[in-house]
């Protein structure tokens, strides 16, 4: 066993302190807290332990046991070896951002490319070194808004096909903020630029998602226009592996761009860690949250990486910076970047066309089902899409699980009544025609 | 260190002429260096209090607010520094202004510190 200290040692640093035990540096909490009962099992050998973890995660079901078309925000992709064999090097093991660029140069590289590629893929001026996920991403997004109109414009726009937590963890985010939130109340049937009927001169920002949560594809240029001409932003949430083929927000006019970069290169993991993306244009920089890495040459000539622009940040501008978060997802950040890279510009566009060609194969299926139909038949989608069954969809769902498929996401729980018999269905290169044609084969026994 | 005697300075290192120009002093540009960025907070037109935030100063080593001196109403915005805010670091008494006002109450700038009493405020942060 691990003894920090000895009794001796103890004891010398209680009488220097001027204390006679330990117990009585815990008087200021009131005694009836101080020591309760912890209850705990008896201890057990770390053989004992290993054993009883082993068969706890055995209970656990994952897409490796699944058959999954569950997506809704987290899709299952293909992760190459070769990530988390980088991911694994001495040098880059570490979830921070470095400050010491003399002994950081690897990382601080990475970063940089990284900061390079969402710029690329989202078709933005500057991106920022990650935030802790999408959800967070678009809180940062309105509470920068915020910041830009020097809080003249306390209103932000939430589109209702605006992931259901990134709007419930942006609404907690920023609590006690005078930022106050609208939108999201319109049915999801409604165009995006329903939303127009909230933008004023009291609008920050308006925030939508690209695909959207029911995987459709909106073209908003002409969104990104009409909130301009009142003065306001647009933001746009991205899933970042549809850009690999999909016209960037940047060309569209988004102020702001970000993503949950989970789908490049990072395992779906039971939720974390995910990476939140950050872009936006130049001129906002400086109200960006987050790390900024740049390039420089040091005192030899030598190209060169250092953390830049950091009087933006809360440990120089504290209560005025816009943001107290300042660190970042840095080893999901690597493996974004190592995932990027292994495909490369081609690479990504036909990981992001098998994903697109394999769920319109399922769409076409599931439609021709009877008592089966796609709930936004006129819309484009991109590798998901919300399909209207026969009968509630959670109970379609708890009976293809008992038969390991993961059928969805049913929309109910989060869309109320109106969406009670509609599945959220995604379908990534991970599955096969063989797979598909067994979840539409499952669902048409369900009547 | 150069602290013009026709001025009046405030303990944040302001400074203003009693025609209600408004800059930072020597000393405040001398403590911050090399300043790369100026953000103004108000707009001209705007009502402002003594004390309330006019811009925002940033050098490499630390982002400073700016308050008015004195309340009054925003006539100028020396918009030139946003794309030269090293003329602070060159000029602060001169090119870097950063706004000018129309002073409420003249009387108010009895109240800010004169030349003498500035240079001893510096000589005693020294």
């Amino acid at each position: 066993m691990y003894s920090p200290l000895t009794q001796a040692q103890r004891q010398a640093m209680l009488e220097q302190i001027g204390v006679a035990r330990i117990a009585d540096l815990f008087q200021d909490v009131p005694e009836a807290y101080r020591y309760p009962a912890l209850r705990l099992p008896p201890p057990m050998t770390e053989m004992e332990v290993a054993e009883e973890l082993r068969a706890l995660a055995e209970d656990n079901e994952t897409v490796r046991d699944l058959v999954s078309f569950l997506g809704a925000g987290a899709y299952n992709h293909y992760v190459p070896a070769a990530v988390d064999a980088i991911l694994s090097r001495g040098e880059f093991y570490t979830a921070y951002t470095p400050y010491q660029p003399e002994i950081s140069q690897g990382t601080l590289q990475a970063l940089f490319e990284y900061q390079s590629m969402v710029c690329a893929l989202t078709g933005m001026e500057v991106a920022n070194a990650s935030h802790y996920d999408g959800a967070t991403a678009v809180a940062e997004a309105a509470v920068m808004a915020y910041h830009i109109f020097r809080g003249k414009r306390p209103k932000v726009v939430l589109s209702p096909a605006l992931h259901p937590h990134y709007r419930e963890t942006t609404r907690t985010y920023t609590q006690g903020s005078p930022i106050v939130y609208v939108g999201d109340d319109l049915p999801p049937d409604a165009a995006p630029e329903a939303l127009l009927d909230w933008v004023d001169d009291t609008t920050a920002l308006v925030m939508v998602q690209y695909p959207d949560f029911f995987g459709r594809i909106y073209d908003f240029t002409a969104l990104a226009e009409a909130v301009h001409a009142r003065g306001a932003l647009l933001g746009v949430a991205v899933n970042p592996l549809a850009l690999g083929l999909l016209k960037p927000p940047g060309e569209m006019g988004a102020d702001i761009v970000t993503g949950e970069g989970q789908p490049l290169g990072i395992p779906l993991s039971f939720g974390g860690p995910y990476l939140g993306m950050f872009a936006t244009r130049k001129k906002y920089v400086r109200k960006m949250a987050g790390r900024l890495v740049g390039q420089t040459v040091d005192s030899r000539g030598q190209r060169a990486f250092v953390l830049t622009l950091s009087a933006r940040e809360q440990h120089i501008r504290r209560e005025r910076a816009t943001s107290n978060i300042c660190s970042n997802q840095g080893l999901m950040t690597l493996a974004a970047t190592v995932y990027l890279s292994l495909l490369g510009q081609h690479g990504l566009r036909h990981v992001a066309e098998l994903n697109y060609h394999k769920a319109h194969y399922a769409a076409r299926q599931l439609a021709a089902l009877p008592g089966y139909r796609l709930r936004f038949p006129e819309t484009p989608f991109f590798n998901e899409f919300a399909l209207h069954c026969p009968a509630p969809a959670d109970e379609i769902a708890a009976h293809l699980l008992e038969h390991d498929i993961l059928a969805g996401y049913p929309l109910g729980q989060a869309y109320g009544e109106a969406f009670r018999d509609v599945l959220l269905v995604a379908v990534t290169e991970m599955n096969t025609r063989a797979e598909i044609d067994l979840l539409v084969e499952a669902l048409g026994e369900v009547h | 260190m150069n602290i013009p005697q026709d001025l009046k300075y405030t303990k944040n290192d302001e400074w203003i002429k009693p025609d209600g120009t408004v800059g930072i002093s020597d000393y405040a540009q001398d403590q911050l260096s090399d300043v790369v960025f100026v953000e103004f907070v108000v707009s001209e037109g705007d009502e402002v209090e003594q004390g309330d935030i006019i811009a925002t100063v940033e050098s490499v080593k630390a982002a400073a607010d700016v308050y008015a001196p004195v309340s009054g109403k925003v006539v100028a915005v020396n918009e030139e520094l946003t794309d030269k805010p090293e003329l602070i670091n060159e000029d602060p008494y001169g090119k870097a202004w950063l706004i000018k006002l129309e002073i409420a109450d003249p009387a108010a700038l009895d109240e800010l510190m004169d030349a003498a009493a500035y240079e001893a405020y510096c000589q005693s942060r020294a």
